[in-house]
Parts: C-alpha cells; structure tokens; sequence
C-alpha cells in the first residue's frame, strides 16, 4: 500500500512540474508576444507604386466581389480628353459608348466639367478590380487610377490569398489606423 | 538573336512597367478657373474598429469560461449544443472564421521567427486562452467554442466507431501538418492553416471551389466518422491534447463511481473512452520491457532519419516561398530555358534590382529551409518514436475512463451512464424541497 502511494505521489509530482513548465512556457510566449505587439490590427493593402496590374486581384479575392478596387486620385488626374484609363486604344470617337470603353463593366464615369476638362469617377459597385485602366492611366496618362484594398468590404483574411497570388510583392500589411496607400500628390 | 530580342523586350517592359510605378505627371492637373469645381478626395472607408476585435476577444473569453462550467460542473449536452450553435454563428458565420485559435498559431511562430512581424494583441489571445484553459479543465476550447469542431458536430449523424490503429495512423498526419505549418510560418512562405482551412469558405459563402469541395467531403465524412478535422487534421487540436493530459480538472464519464456496467462503452463517437485494463501475464511484462527498451533505443534513430530526409527535401519545400520560386524563374530565363517571362519576373526585372542579389537571398532562404527541413523531421520522427512508445505502455485502470488526449469533452457519455440519472435525481429533489 505504502509502495503504491509514493508512485501516485511520484507521478503527481512531475505532472505537477510538467503543468508548471506549460503555463511558464505560455508565459513566456505571452510575455515575448506582449513586448512587440501592436495594439492596432493590421491590415492588407497594395503599394500602388509596387502594382504592376496583373488582374489578379480581380480573381483570386476569397470574396465574389473582390475587395480590391480602383481608385481615383483627383488630384493627380489630368482630367484629360482622351484618358487612357478610359477609352479604348483605337476608340473611334470620344464618346461614353461601350464599345470606345476600357472598363468591362462600365465602372468608369465621365462628366464634363470645363472645356477641355472631364472627371473620372469609378463606380465601385461595378469595378471589379481588374487594373485594365490603371494599366492605361499609368502607360499613357498620370497614372492617377490605382488598385487599393477597400477596407469596407476586405474581411482581412489571416492569410491574403491575393497577397499569395502577387507577382511582384505589392500587398503588404498595413497598421489599421493608417488603412490606405495612396499615391503621393506632386505639389510643386 | 535571341539575346537581342530580349533586351528590346525587356526595354520595353521595362518602360510599360517603369509608366506604372513612377506615375509621371505627364499632364499637369487643372486649375478650373472658369467654373472653379473643387477637386475631390478619394474615399477611405476604415477597415472595422478595434473595439470589436476586444469585444471577440472578451467573447472567447465567456464562451470558454461557460463551457468549462457546463462541461466539469454542469455536465449538461444539452447546454453545451447551445454554446456550441452559439460559437458557430458568431466565430463562423458573423466572424467569417478570422481570426481563429487555430490559424493563430502561424502568426505566433512569424512573429518569433520575422522581427518586422508584430501581432495584434487580440491574436496572442486567441492563441493563449484556449491554451490556458486546457491546461485547467481539458480540452472545452473544442467542446463549444471552436467553430471548425461546432459545424462538424452538428453533422454527425451516424457515428461509426474506427479501429484504434485507424484512429492513432490517421492522427500522426496532424503532427506533420502542425510541423509543416509551423515551418512555413517561420520561413515566412505561406499560412499553410489558413490556406487550406476547409470550412471557411462555407462560414463567409464564398471561396475557392477546391476549398469548398474539401470543405463539403469533410462534412460528408462528418456525418459518420466524427469530427474528421479535429481529431485527424487540426494542429492546434495537437497542442490542445498534450496539454489536455496534465489539467487540473478532467471531464468524467461519472458523476460518482464507475460501476462498470459498460453501458457508456459505445457511447463516444470520438473514440476516447478507454477500458478497465486486464492484468498483465509475468511473460507480456518481459516482452513489453524488452519492446519498450528496443523502443526507447529507436527514438533518437527515427528523429535523426526524419531530420535528414526533411533536411533533404529542403530543395523542394523551399519552393513554398515565393523569392525562391522567382529566383528560379529569373535563372531559367537567364540560362535560356524558358522564353517567356512571367508577371512575377518581369514586375522583378521592372523594378531594376540585381539578379545576384536575388539568388543570394534565394539561397538564404533555402538554407533556412535546410536547418527548418531538420527541426520539421525530427519531430516528425519524434512524433512516429512516441507514438510506438505509447503503444507498447500499458496503464492499469479500473473503471471506464475518458483519456484525458482525446476527450473533446462534448458531453454525450454523460447521460448513459445511470449515476448521473441518480445524480440528476437528486440535484432535482434537492431543488423541489427548497
């Protein structure tokens, strides 16, 4: 009997230390964890000066819809005639027909603002993200449409599987506070 | 010739692409002085605030908390279904499956391994309670509180009990996709977890098709062979278990004393209820020695064999990482066996940087790969030694039990076992007098 009580007290001494060294060990990590972490969520989002508009945010996006749409920053914008986001290479004439257009869902508005000027909106329950005109705008115009991750309808997946999907590394994960990557505005 | 051809394409790639990643102010903005429109801002929606990431947070935290208490005090199924439903809609379907226990275990690792990786604070949560709650009352985090092991169990139909053999083979695949997970993490190649989590797609109602199929064949086998994911797949369900074996508290397949009537002896559809044990015979006790000694001698042989072979196969694995995989690129279209380029080199020649530069990154991350493939087999090896061990250790017990590893603590046995309708009886009698 005495014999059998000291193996139980044999064992229940090392699970005891055992259980000690786990919840140490998970102290350890928490406290590692702690002194490096932030207090923001991070966030995917695409350097647009690294976005060489590969299309496949419009495809690999876990969502129907792809989180991932084009953006238009005014302010660089040449609000030309003839944009070459907009219109078709060999568009015949510049008029809002679908045949002259870039965008294969029409996502693209064109409103007259001032001789010569027009404005460019990018309707973003049409744009399905697939940098047709961002590749335009930038090879021939300011490259003021760009790619961005719209925050309101990224579910911030843990692993981006456009991020995954990248060519060249543009996706990267951005503190909440500071959710987009805009362009810089040439001031001068 | 050749060589020709391909510096005028890539100068005109380079210019295509230089267009897009320098963005020229080709033509300057305008000033709008006749009819003075303003120029307007993009809109920036914010991604969801951090209140609710704590609010999950502070959610994990009661769901847990409950469980434990309605599976070591309680012991009601019927509760714990609740809960369990409960986990499901919040975690899986209004949380979208992110962030989950599970995938947090890769974002732990990244962090340890990449200094620039920080955590959010709500993922070292999400990694640490559930742990620490094992450590005191065995595995409830799986109980109720897991969305992945919730949708499973609300599938499960006809439960069919598998051969121990099947069930110990089936789960040592577990070990080797936490190491693999782990490794990848640590090289920074892949969330290997998050990647193939096969019931995410079904909690957000979108996602790839094979995801989804892996997803639906997993529920399909759900119906009869309980829990599949947990119990054969989940690598934080691996941690879960060893932790699990040394809980302050354990889940009970009787309130009181077991009886040994065998009625509770089908009732686990997981297979964790293990049997009273026979006595051994004086010639089992010998052979078993000799087995456990010819075992223990193995260990260190199957840990060094799995190092090498995981050491050995870094040249493959180290594909998972995308640099490696551009490297190769760039060095079959620069030796002349690929023509082409594709979107990955040809944004990577855009961008002007040295080849030289890439392929020694490259071979920096293949030896990471390399002292990565040692770790990975050897625990692997580790894994299979321990396993053989466990088999040849026979413990003694008495009444029927359910093992502390495997018992997810669902709560099925409960009500077969006939003290706990005496116990139920009580409790309720106790109730009507006051």
């Amino acid at each position: 009997m005495a014999k059998n009580n000291k193996i139980i007290n044999r064992r229940n001494f090392l699970r005891d230390g055992l259980w000690g060294g786990c919840l140490a060990a998970l102290g350890v990590v928490a406290g590692s964890a702690a002194r490096k972490n932030k207090k923001t969520d991070m966030v995917w989002q695409i350097d647009p000066y690294k976005c060489v508009a590969c299309e496949n945010c419009a495809t690999y996006c876990v969502l129907e819809d792809s989180a991932v749409k084009c953006v238009q920053l005014y302010a660089i914008c040449g609000y030309c005639d003839f944009c070459p986001g907009y219109f078709e290479l060999g568009a015949n004439v510049l008029e809002t027909g679908a045949e002259n257009e870039l965008c294969p869902t029409g996502a693209i508005k064109r409103t007259f603002v001032e001789d010569p000027y027009y404005e460019y909106t990018v309707d973003e329950s049409l744009c399905t993200g697939c940098a047709k005109c961002v590749k335009g705008c930038a090879a021939f115009g300011n490259g003021s449409l760009f790619l961005q991750v719209r925050h309101d309808r990224c579910l911030n997946c843990n692993e981006c599987s456009i991020a995954m999907a990248c060519p060249s590394g543009a996706f990267k994960r951005v503190p909440a506070d500071e959710p987009y990557l805009l362009k810089k505005v040439n001031q001068a | 010739m050749i060589c020709l051809r391909k510096i005028l394409i890539g100068l005109a790639l380079s210019l295509i692409l230089s267009g897009i990643t320098s963005g020229a102010d080709r033509f300057p903005p305008p000033d709008f002085v006749d009819t003075e429109h303003v120029i307007p801002s993009p809109t920036v929606p914010g991604p969801r605030q951090d209140i609710y990431e704590y609010i999950d947070a502070a959610v994990l935290l009661a769901a847990l908390g409950l469980s434990s208490y309605l599976v070591i005090r309680k012991r009601s199924r019927r509760a714990l279904f609740l809960l369990m439903v409960f986990s499901l809609l919040y975690f899986g379907f209004w949380r979208k499956g992110c962030v989950c226990s599970i995938g947090a275990i890769q974002n732990i690792v990244l962090s340890v391994f990449d200094r620039e990786y920080t955590v959010p604070i709500v993922v070292v949560v999400f990694f640490l309670l559930p742990l620490i709650f094992t450590l005191f009352f065995g595995r409830t985090f799986c109980a109720a509180v897991c969305p992945l092991g919730a949708v499973q169990d609300l599938v499960l139909l006809r439960p069919v009990s598998l051969p121990s053999w099947a069930e110990s083979g089936l789960r040592l695949f577990a070990y080797v996709y936490l190491g693999a997970a782990v490794l990848l993490a640590a090289t920074g190649s892949a969330f290997l977890i998050c990647r193939y989590d096969p019931f995410v797609s079904i909690f957000r109602l979108s996602g790839s098709l094979n995801i989804l199929i892996l997803g639906g064949c997993l529920l399909l086998i759900g119906v009869f062979i309980g829990r599949p994911y947990c119990r054969f797949i989940c690598p934080y369900g691996v941690i879960l278990r060893q932790l699990s074996r040394l809980s302050k508290w354990r889940v009970t397949i009787t309130p009181d004393e077991c009886i040994q009537c065998r009625l509770c002896e089908d009732s686990c559809p997981f297979g964790a209820i293990r049997k009273p044990t026979t006595n051994w015979s004086p010639q089992d006790f010998s052979s078993g020695k000799k087995r456990l000694s010819f075992l223990l001698v193995l260990l260190p042989v199957l840990a060094l064999l799995g190092g090498w072979a995981g050491s050995s196969l870094s040249a493959v694995t180290s594909r998972a990482h995308e640099t490696v995989r551009l490297a190769e690129r760039i060095y079959l279209e620069e030796t002349g066996k690929a023509e082409e380029t594709t979107d990955a080199s040809a944004a990577f020649r855009a961008t002007g940087k040295e080849i030289t530069g890439l392929y020694e990154e490259a071979s920096n991350i293949r030896a990471r790969f390399w002292l990565g493939g040692w770790f990975f087999g050897g625990f692997v090896g580790l894994v299979i030694g321990f396993k053989l061990i466990g088999l040849s250790v026979r413990r003694q017990r008495t009444d029927y039990q359910a093992d502390r590893a495997s018992c997810i603590g669902c709560g099925r046995c409960f009500e077969y076992c006939p003290k706990e309708h005496v116990r139920l009886k009580n409790a309720k009698e106790a109730t009507d007098k006051c």
